[in-house]
């Protein structure tokens, strides 16, 4: 199993009072398996990507990313897993406003130990071409459009040919025409092998799944295949 | 930071990669980065001046010591502070016969001009100069003093033992008196009394420190004439074979006096011995003295710089927070987000380190140029004090860096994420 989640539980601690974000996970997501995780607004979707993403740690319970346990990992070996097997897509993107898209593509590969200056400038170069954006390379984020720019965040998360991609929500700001392109650029790097699991709120974006995890107060509530040609539910 | 140092490439990586980020940003942020760096910029700028001003003095001053020589030791009497011979001054004065047998007993000691002096008129035909410098001395005066007769003879021993009326004059002094050009056999009057020239010395070597600005109107006579005539205070110089044996010789002559002035162990001495190596050595110390305290003020003023870097820092790590947390979530390690903020203000400084020599540079060429002040005329930032600066500045960085750095390499990435 790629991943394997066991009895996750996250709190948060706000004041006196306490925040069962994630209560009790229990999850298994396989190689090349394409995912959308549903659920009402603070159910704890972010939260679970978070922790999938290695960017944030479990209040307790076990996770195994590719057989390693990710629980004991401190700061610097998190740090690499980060570069070397995750690609988070964000919602608001959160590109480096100075630099053109072909750099802040390059970003994680400058963290990463493989591949010298040639390398790094052609992965970047390649990836970029693959999400369609190989004549907006020179372009400062301010110049591309809100589709252009999750296009290119989802080139850098790819940059480093990650076992998952990770995307929370990673069509909330975008119009649904944009929408569709983005999701069919995900159909594509499914079906190039790549695992998927995404947030949505959207039934018309999670259709685009083979699984649907729904989520409520920091449970699973649900986790099957997705239903074809109709409404789940 | 261990991690890194494992992973030499990484690290270079990250190094190289750092400058251009910071130089970036900074160039972004030129107006702030300036303003910022100003505490660094005076602070340098006065280090490097002062530095060069000091080094100046010292060369200058320890240059005219040299043309003064280092290895003459002056013998003057000296009145003890307390005892019997504290009024008697006429017992204490040297007398010509008193240096008798010196040379032997002090064999560091190559050689010695008993010196002594009055002023008088000298007249020659109708020109008359009021006031004279009669100088009494010995042949071996020339080479103590490295002047030497150009024109004519120097003293002889006849001239001595016999208290002959010769005299030798400088080249003013016989423009002054109207002379043939050359003079040698012409008579003149010092002080009522007829002296024949034998020669010409040397001019003497104006010193901007020791006797600068005194009078050029000098004429020499045998020291036993001079004696003889007047029996002036008396005094004497002696050349130590070298430097480094200067302070031999001058506990032989110590030893010396001691015993011709049949003075008991328990007396103080009646003389005293003054070397100028313990001048020069004295005026090193203070110029180190000099230097250490105007590098302490430097200090201070390079501790403000610092504490404005450190500022800057904070601000420029809370304004890019989501940058920070951006780049942990893509896989940077607390390491190198730390080394790209040293990086960076460690570049900020020594750009403010930079400006500084040059405004140093510029404070010294004002300096050394300061009409009247020819003590400072020569100077100049050595390069170990430019290197000092930039050394000093870069530590500023990383000192007054670490703080921010620290602060930003901890981040939590889904906090810096979240950040507003
Ligand atoms: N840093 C935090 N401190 C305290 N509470 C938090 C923090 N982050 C999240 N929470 C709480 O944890 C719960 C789950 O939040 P989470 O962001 O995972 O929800 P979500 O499912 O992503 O919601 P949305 O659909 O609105 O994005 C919420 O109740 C939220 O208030
Ligand atoms: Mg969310």
């Amino acid at each position: 199993m790629l991943i394997r989640l066991e009895n996750v539980t996250k709190i948060y601690k706000v004041g006196v009072e306490k925040i069962h974000a994630l209560d009790g996970i229990d999850l298994e997501v396989g190689e090349n398996e394409y995912v959308a995780v549903m659920g009402p607004s603070g159910s704890g979707k972010s939260t679970l990507m978070n922790l999938l993403g290695c960017l944030d740690r479990a209040t307790s319970g076990t996770y195994k990313l590719a057989g390693k346990d990710t629980t004991r990992m401190g700061a610097g070996a998190m740090a690499r897993v980060r570069n070397q097997q995750i690609g988070f897509v964000f919602q608001s993107f959160e590109l480096l406003p100075r630099v053109n898209a072909l750099k802040n593509v390059e970003l994680p590969l400058i963290y990463s130990r493989n591949g010298g200056w040639w390398y790094r400038r052609q992965q970047s170069r390649s990836v970029l071409g693959h999400v369609g954006l190989t004549d907006r390379a020179k372009h400062r984020p301010n110049q591309l459009s809100g589709g252009e720019k999750q296009r290119v965040a989802i080139a850098r998360a790819l940059v480093c040919k990650p076992s998952i991609l990770l995307a929370d929500e990673p069509t909330g700001n975008l119009e649904s025409k944009t929408s569709d392109g983005i999701l069919a650029l995900f159909d594509q790097l499914y079906r190039e092998g790549q695992t998927i699991i995404l947030v949505t709120h959207e039934e018309s974006v999670a259709r685009h799944t083979k699984r649907i995890i729904r989520m409520r107060d920091g449970k699973i509530q649900s986790d099957e295949p997705t239903r074809k040609g109709g409404e789940s539910c | 930071m261990l991690g890194l140092l494992k992973s030499p490439f990484t690290f270079l990586r990250l190094l190289v990669q750092g400058v251009w980020l910071a130089l970036g940003q900074i160039w972004a942020n030129k107006i702030r980065s300036t303003l910022t760096t100003i505490g660094i910029v005076i602070g340098v700028a006065s280090v490097t001046a002062v530095i060069a001003a000091v080094t100046g003095l010292k060369t200058k001053v320890l240059d005219e010591f040299e043309t003064f020589g280092t290895n003459k030791i002056y013998i003057h009497t000296d009145r003890p502070e307390k005892g019997p011979l504290r009024n008697a001054w006429h017992l204490l004065r040297f007398k010509p016969e008193h240096f008798d047998g010196l040379l032997e007993h002090c064999p560091s000691v190559e050689c010695f001009t008993r010196m002594c002096g009055y002023s008088r008129s000298v007249i020659y035909g109708e020109r008359s100069l009021e006031i004279v410098q009669v100088r009494g001395i010995d042949p071996h005066w020339h080479k103590i003093e490295s002047r030497h007769v150009i024109l004519g003879r120097p003293f002889s021993v006849i001239d001595d033992t016999h208290s002959r009326q010769v005299c030798l004059v400088t080249p003013t002094m016989r423009d002054k008196l109207l002379l043939d050009r050359d003079c040698v056999g012409q008579a003149i009057v010092i002080g009522r009394r007829s002296f024949r020239i034998v020669g010409m010395i040397e001019e003497r070597v104006e010193s901007a420190m020791f006797g600068g600005g005194g009078s050029q109107e000098e004429v020499f006579i045998p020291f036993n004439t001079a004696w003889k005539l007047h029996r002036p205070r008396a005094w004497a110089i002696a050349n130590s074979k070298s430097p480094e044996v200067s302070e031999d010789a001058r506990a032989e002559l110590r030893f010396f006096f001691r015993k011709t002035r049949h003075l008991k162990p328990e007396d103080p001495d009646t003389f005293r011995l003054d070397v100028i190596e313990q001048f020069v050595q004295e005026f090193k110390k203070i110029s180190l003295i000099m230097t250490a305290v105007a590098g302490g003020i430097v200090g201070i003023s390079l501790l403000v710089g610092g504490v404005g870097i450190m500022n800057i820092m904070l601000v420029s790590v809370s304004e890019r927070t989501r940058e920070i947390g951006l780049r942990k979530a893509v896989g940077a390690r607390p390491s190198a987000i730390l080394l790209q903020f040293l990086i960076e203000a460690v570049i900020l400084c020594l750009f403010g380190g930079l400006i500084g020599v040059a405004f140093g540079q510029i404070m010294t060429i004002g300096i050394s140029n300061i009409p009247n002040a020819e003590f400072l005329e020569k100077a100049s930032i050595p390069l170990w004090a430019v290197g000092l600066a930039f050394g000093f500045s870069a530590l500023v960085g990383v000192f007054f860096g670490m703080f921010p750095a620290v602060k930003a390499a901890q981040l939590d990435p889904i906090d810096a994420l979240r950040h507003e």
